[in-house]
């Protein structure tokens, strides 16, 4: 029997985690690299919820059916953003987030 | 399940419905008939809002997920309210060449996300409130970025559907540390209990939903979405969106998160008072009518916030009111923005010179709409203010009172430099006369009504008072 990560540990993880996310949807050019880094913040949530269902509140569910809906959620808001990305690629031929900038101020 | 508890949900039966049979008729209509749908989806969605104004029971059903009372109803019937103003000034816009063939989807996406809307209103859960902020999010993305050949609105649906993805992962974030430190989701059995881990997953939910009102330090979306956007989803995002998200704002403040009550008081006393100055200041210069008109409704959405502060049923009274007389406001003046970039193409505010001499009306409408928003008596907008204020008062935040009324002096000097460009100044080529569509003279002269009706008829707001008193 493995002695089991302390609960502290886990959450350290996923705030690592969501704040990677932070960062790279901060700093990246490419568009769709800031949604790959909006996933790993949702992902990064998912765990947070797993984790707290399974050291806090051991036999409830909702945590995991939360992070369920989210991952499905995550799909349909990346099969948008995706379409929109293309749309924008057929208008100015890049998906550089700094050819972005029709509109300031 | 029995058909009574079903038929709580009559608001989101009715909007499915009403989703269901324009898909279906639209498959019926030939490439000609394409204009048909419009016609369908505004009888469609006008039997809708008036199926909304019967009674209805309150109570709660599917296991206490969905939620259902009399203000609850209110809110849904004055977005419903907004949004068939805002089919009816999309008309002729959709029947331009570029949009000819995809009128459908214009309204299946608007009535989605309105389905979302009410959801996320009666939600009773968290996974229902989050599900329903992603149903109002997600269609409005794909409708902002409707204009297909125009690189602008896709990069308009770009910074919203990013902004809204980022904003919502971080919601989502604090709601995980919520469910940890209490272990319970729905909203009647969730108790806070002023840990720090809680004020930190309220202050990261508050910012996630802040985002979607675009109070100050997340509003930076706001002018660039409005600008690109087509202007009927501009409406749409700045009524019904930011609507839709203040109701659910106010609800949760007073039920669920009572017990940190002193938290959130300190976070919207702050991010009022910078949401109304930087909304007002930024409006100052801005010279896009469409960018005039979000500062201004992030400014708006910095006097909401007022009623918000106190917690109490009389401020949620104040901001229900507020919001409809808002919704009437906004949509007026959004309806002569739509109207002349529609027939002239022109929406800087150089262009609205001279306007009153060639569009009498329209400017007239103008004027009402951006008095109103302004607050200037006796029209509706004096009285959303003055109830904001008063409710402001009898929580004695006397300091924010004052930064408030200052910030009503300077929103009023912007407004009044459209009216001074419409009425006063001379122009060399006026915009010419022209005559809109009868749904937009509709909208157009319900938004007036609406407008001098609410603000002189008092029963209107005294109907509020008594729903929240009860309620809440």
């Amino acid at each position: 029997m493995v002695e089991q990560v302390p609960l502290n540990h886990a959450l350290i993880v996923t705030t690592l985690m969501f704040f990677i996310g932070v960062y790279g949807f901060l700093t990246r050019k490419n568009l769709i690299t800031m949604l790959i880094s909006v996933e790993i913040m949702l992902n990064a949530v998912n765990l947070n919820f797993v984790f707290f269902d399974n050291y806090l509140f051991p036999g409830k569910l909702e945590g995991h059916f939360f992070s369920l809906f989210i991952i499905a959620i995550a799909a349909a808001e990346a099969a948008v953003a995706i379409a929109i990305f293309i749309n924008l690629y057929r208008n100015i031929r890049s998906i550089d987030v700094e050819q972005v900038d029709k509109m300031k101020y | 399940m029995t058909v009574q508890e079903l038929l709580l949900m009559r608001h989101e039966w009715a909007l499915i419905a009403g989703v269901l049979i324009l898909l279906v008729l639209e498959l019926n209509f030939s490439e000609e008939q394409k204009s048909k749908s419009i016609i369908s989806a505004v009888v469609i969605f006008t039997i809708i809002t008036l199926l909304g104004f019967l009674p209805a029971e309150s109570g709660s059903t599917f296991g206490g997920m969905y939620v259902t009372d009399p203000v609850r109803l209110l809110m849904k019937n004055i977005l419903n309210l907004g949004v068939l103003i805002i089919f009816l000034q999309a008309g002729s816009w959709l029947q331009t060449k570029n949009n000819y063939n995809r009128v459908t989807e214009f309204y299946l996406l608007m009535l989605s996300s309105v389905i979302g809307a009410n959801f996320m209103i009666s939600a009773g859960h968290f996974l229902m409130f989050y599900l329903g902020l992603e149903l109002l999010t997600i269609p409005i993305t794909a409708a902002a970025s409707y204009d297909q050949y125009k690189s602008k609105s896709a990069e308009a649906g770009i910074k919203l559907i990013l902004s809204s993805a980022f904003s919502s992962a971080i919601l989502l974030f604090g709601l995980s540390m919520l469910y940890g430190s209490t272990g319970e989701m729905y909203f009647s059995e969730v108790r806070f209990s002023n840990d720090l881990i809680q004020v930190l997953g309220f202050v990261f939910f508050f910012s996630g939903l802040g985002f979607k009102i675009s109070i100050v330090p997340f509003h930076l979306w706001t002018a660039d979405v409005y600008e690109g956007s087509p202007t009927n989803v501009t409406s749409y995002l700045s009524v019904v969106s930011k609507g839709a998200a203040i109701f659910v704002l106010v609800l949760l403040l007073i039920n669920l998160f009572e017990p940190l009550r002193l938290v959130w008081q300190q976070v919207i006393y702050g991010t009022a008072i910078f949401t109304m100055t930087i909304g007002n200041l930024f409006a100052i210069r801005q010279q896009n009518l469409k960018r005039f008109l979000a500062f201004s409704s992030i400014a708006q959405a910095g006097f909401i916030l007022l009623g918000v502060i106190g917690g109490s049923a009389l401020g949620m009274a104040t901001v229900i009111y507020f919001v409809l007389v808002y919704v009437f406001s906004n949509l007026a003046a959004f309806g002569v923005v739509i109207a002349i970039e529609q027939y002239a193409g022109k929406v800087n505010m150089a262009d609205y010179n001279g306007l009153y001499k060639t569009n009498p009306r329209l400017s007239l409408v103008m004027m009402l709409a951006l008095f109103s928003l302004a607050g200037i008596p006796p029209l509706a907008g004096f009285f959303g203010k003055f109830f904001l204020f008063t409710a402001v008062a009898a929580s004695g935040f006397y300091i924010l009172l004052f930064i408030a009324v200052l910030n009503a002096v300077i929103s009023l000097y912007y407004y009044l430099l459209v009216v001074k460009a419409m009425f006063i100044s001379k122009s060399e080529s006026p915009v010419p006369y022209f005559q809109s569509d009868y749904p937009t003279r509709i909208a157009l002269s319900a938004c007036v009504i609406g407008i001098i009706v609410i603000g002189f008829y008092s029963p209107v707001f005294e109907y509020i008072k008594q729903l929240c008193l009860i309620s809440f």
